[in-house]
């Protein structure tokens, strides 16, 4: 009860600076791609390649039901979970769709699809 | 963190010998203006292995509602470790040319990380985060934008007397250790230091209110 009431106002003071940032596009739909980075790395075993591969098709689909844009990023990370599981027509196929929707993602798109040799983390 | 801020201003103020708060240079910003930002893996100056990849994970999202291209922070990471760039003081090293004709990035994001994790004190704990970041242009090395990210969240008993609030203190110490509260204050700071107003980063191209930013101009 005691940290509850510490934590309120922190978290009251959060949601202000948030909504105090002027604008924000609210147009992505960013479904668990943070929480998925936070867990590769912070509690290995949570996150693996199958278990980021259904999340990120599973926020990939819910954001074209939502008519809302994937993320930067986010194909191009499920491209790389394709990967690291062998699969790699399925990885080129999401490295080539970061490429089609994010055009900035060019150069380092066509260096992965043309040879998709990146490696585990660690 | 509105303490070491308002230093941060008297510090300036004192500098400067103006009163007034000066408008920051977005000059060089404006000038250039990158599409896309590679956010690196930070440096590390603190004892928490855990605090860059933890930073790495709230980084994007803001960057991205900024209006920039954000590379995959982990595939970027991976690329690069595959490329024998083992760890973040390797990547940090990497010449800006190669940057561009690799990666295809137009800035870079340098963050160093100064403090992450539990303060203890006798009868409470903080819990901080702070880093300093650098964008870079990869075609000049000119630096466009420098940020503090920092966010402070503090626990401690309060109005039980003195036993109390020790026992207090011991407990908040070991839900912290159970609870990774560094995980929601990156996400705080990030966003405080990207769209702050007074010197946060300017709206990127793929912002809708990229046009109207006066800020720079």
């Amino acid at each position: 009860m005691d940290s509850l009431r510490l934590r309120l106002p922190a978290l009251a003071l959060a949601l202000g600076l948030i909504a105090g940032c002027g604008t924000v596009d609210q147009t992505y739909s960013w479904g668990r791609y943070e929480a998925l980075l936070y867990d590769m790395y912070r509690r290995p075993g949570k996150a693996d390649p199958s278990v980021q591969i259904a999340q990120l098709n599973e926020d990939i689909e819910r954001a074209h039901g939502r008519g809302s844009a994937v993320p930067p990023g986010v194909h191009a990370h499920l491209g790389y979970m394709l990967y690291l599981q062998g699969n790699l027509a399925a990885a080129q196929r999401e490295f080539e769709t970061e490429n089609r929707l994010y055009p900035e993602s060019a150069v380092l798109m066509e260096r992965l699809s043309g040879r998709a040799t990146i490696p585990d983390p660690e | 963190m509105i303490r070491r801020r308002a230093l941060l201003v008297l510090a300036f103020a004192a500098v400067t010998g103006c009163t007034a708060m000066p408008a920051h240079d977005y000059t060089a910003f404006r000038a250039t203006m990158p599409d896309s930002i590679l956010v690196l893996p930070p440096l590390n100056h603190t004892t928490d292995v855990n605090a860059p990849y933890t930073f790495l994970s709230t980084v994007t999202r803001p960057l991205v509602e900024a209006g920039y291209y954000v590379f995959p922070v982990a595939v970027v990471d991976a690329f690069l470790k595959e490329n024998g760039l083992p760890t973040p003081y390797e990547m940090h090293g990497v010449p800006l040319d190669k940057v561009r004709d690799i990666l295809g990035a137009d800035a870079v994001l340098y963050v160093v990380i100064s403090e992450w994790g539990q303060k203890y004190q006798i009868l409470s704990s903080n819990t901080v985060v702070e880093w300093q970041a650098r964008l870079v242009d990869v075609e000049t090395g000119q630096e466009l934008w420098r940020g503090l990210g920092s966010a402070v969240e503090g626990s401690g008993g309060q109005g039980d007397g003195l036993l109390g609030m020790a026992v207090a203190a011991v407990i908040d110490q070991v839900l912290d250790s159970l609870v990774d509260r560094t995980y929601d204050l990156s996400r705080q700071a990030t966003r405080q230091m990207i769209f702050n107003s007074s010197d946060g980063l300017l709206y990127g191209p793929r912002h809708r209110d990229y046009e109207t930013d006066q800020r720079g101009r």
